[in-house]
């Protein structure tokens, strides 16, 4: 039997080994990190086009075909998110050789290439995996990386965060592996393919239940928030564009495959969901109101876009979820994409004016004007003004609300976006007040070649809306499940 | 009642009292030990749920997932210990 190579292999195996090497070689760490963004994003590309030309590709492992063995299997929504976590990853990884640069930093550099490698390699797990035991294993990974990110600055309040994320992190995990546990018992199997066939029963709908509520403690849905908001606001920057843009992903995406495969048993329960998003967008907005520091704002307009995503997926009700799931994938990219900008361009802001207190924001004389302009891009799409990728998003979620009628969601989208609105002109007020400083003031200070990958992400965020009606076709790409081989 | 029955039910009153623990204990180390027992019931239950008639013999899967279970466990509960150790460094020495 000849040994193939094949691209899924190389995106999960290629960042694993990276990351060890990494760990191994901490002089060159920075250097292997990039080296193996690169050829990460490589397989990628190699896979997206391959997905392209023959639809889904299904890979067993060593031969071994479901469902005993492990199967990876890639399609247009996996690549979709492979794709994000590479392009994003890069990017960040670029501002991180930045913000990571300081005499004092030592620690830091040497511990943030081996734990961004290890979670990379954990997320395309979690974007190619097809069973749901090994998508346990997967966040585990996830989340032992995510902690060691959260608390990689070392002081005492991220520290507590990353405790209390470590917790909900922990039982998260324990409560999906409970319900994978009784998945097994009812059905003898634990591949999608198993899944998709089967009668949603009480025990299986209970077993899902528990699933689920693992995965909202992880992906941080209200009501199960409540360690989000330090986590993210405490990291550092790279660390937290990387917390907010892709880890909260991983555990929404497996929603998404769940819901894809399995209907989900009532209606009721999906009125449940959306409410619970609903909470998200209305508490999300009312905290970001009032926080007080710059990051803390971005963090919990994270737990509102969140609840948004579940709004999305809601928006149709059970009929609609063969469509909906399209639109939670469209608002996922964009919120992945502009939230890991806005962070990074928050770190940028607090770095070149020394403290991110939104009410002091105007009574510095130095502006670093690019990374608020990038902040403000990022913001555009977050609100979903036209033509970002945030705005197709939104499009879509109301779109497929008002043509099943559900009005109530369409509402609660709108207030959300007059919600964002609101908290993000409190930051602008303070990029566009200059009469509070009487000193002389240098307009270009503040500029650094670390602007550009926050920039760069801002403008994908804004870009890739033009690119929605492509985008759209290429996540439907073996979609559905069921009829693939 | 049949005994795994009884045996399933002990797991899912174990997960549950670790469960009351890690949302309600106030102590670090002592959440650390109730999510420990969360882990335990669901173990257990995994365990119990393979277990057939005598003349058949025992699923062996859930015992690889249980096994599986138990490494990421360890790892989680040394991530979190360690970060206990941490912070109570840096709490001591901050009253000095």
């Amino acid at each position: 039997m000849s040994i193939e190579i094949s691209p899924m292999i190389l995106a999960v195996f290629v960042p694993l080994f990276g990351a060890i090497a990494a760990f191994v070689l901490t002089r060159v760490a920075a250097l292997i990190g990039l080296a193996t963004l690169v050829l990460t994003t490589g397989a990628v590309i190699w896979l997206a086009r391959d997905v392209l030309a023959a639809g889904a590709i299904v890979l067993p492992l060593g031969g071994w075909g479901a469902p005993l063995g492990i199967d990876l299997r890639a399609d247009g929504l996996s690549v979709a998110m492979l794709a994000l976590t590479s392009a994003v990853g890069f990017l960040v990884s670029i501002a991180a050789l930045d913000s990571l640069k300081g005499a004092d930093q030592v620690r830091q550099r040497q511990y943030f290439w081996p734990l961004w490698l290890l979670l990379l390699t954990g997320m395309n797990g979690v974007y190619l995996s097809t069973d749901i035991f090994n998508l346990y294993v997967m966040i585990e990974v996830i989340a032992l990386a995510a902690v060691g990110l959260t608390v990689q600055s070392g002081s005492r309040a991220a520290l507590q965060a990353g405790l209390e994320y470590m917790y909900a992190s922990i039982l998260g995990a324990l409560l999906f592996l409970m319900g994978v546990g009784f998945v097994y018992l009812q059905l003898g199997r634990l591949d999608f393919a198993g899944l998709s066939g089967a009668a949603p029963t009480g025990a299986l709908v209970a077993a899902l239940a528990l699933i689920f509520v693992g995965l909202a403690l992880k992906t941080a849905l209200f009501p199960l928030h409540f360690w989000l908001p330090a986590a993210h606001a405490n990291a550092t920057a790279p660390a937290s564009a990387l917390l907010s843009g892709l880890v909260v992903k991983a555990a929404l995406y497996i929603v998404l495959r769940l819901a894809q495969y399995m209907p989900f048993p009532s209606e009721n329960l999906l009125t449940l969901v959306g409410l619970m998003g609903a909470g998200a967008v209305i508490w999300g907005g009312v905290q970001a109101l009032r926080a007080e520091r710059l990051k803390l704002l971005v963090a919990w307009s994270t737990v509102a876009q969140i609840g948004l995503i579940f709004v999305a997926f809601a928006r149709a009700g059970e009929l609609g979820l063969t469509e909906s799931w399209k639109a939670a994938a469209l608002l996922i990219l964009a919120h992945g994409i502009a939230k890991a900008a806005m962070f990074l361009a928050a770190g940028r802001i607090k770095d070149e004016i020394g403290h991110d207190v939104i009410r002091d924001l105007d009574r510095t004389p130095i502006r670093p004007t690019l990374a608020q302009f990038t902040f403000a891009l990022a913001a555009i799409s977050l609100i979903g003004l036209p033509p970002s990728l945030g705005f197709i998003g939104k499009w879509a979620l109301m779109e497929g609300a008002m043509a099943a009628g559900y009005w109530h969601w369409v509402a609660v989208t709108m207030v959300g976006t007059l919600m964002s609105v609101a908290y993000f002109s409190r930051v602008f007020a303070g990029f566009l007040r200059f009469d509070r400083v009487r000193a002389p003031l240098g307009e270009h200070q503040g500029w650094a070649l670390a602007d550009a990958a926050p920039l760069t992400l801002a403008l994908m965020a804004i870009g890739l809306g033009l690119l929605a009606a492509p985008l759209l076709s290429f996540l439907e790409i073996g979609y559905p499940f069921g009829v693939a081989p | 009642m049949t005994p795994d029955l009884i045996y399933g039910l002990t797991g899912i009153a174990v997960f549950g009292i670790g469960l009351v623990g890690a949302l309600c204990a106030q102590d670090r180390l002592r959440r650390v030990l109730a999510l420990k027992l969360c882990s335990v019931g669901a173990g257990f239950l995994l365990v119990v749920g393979a277990w057939r008639e005598p003349p058949a013999t025992t699923d062996p899967v859930p015992h690889a997932l249980v096994i599986t279970g138990i490494v990421v466990m360890v790892s989680a509960t040394a991530v979190a210990l360690a970060l206990i150790r941490r912070l109570q460094t840096l709490e001591t020495t901050d009253e000095h």
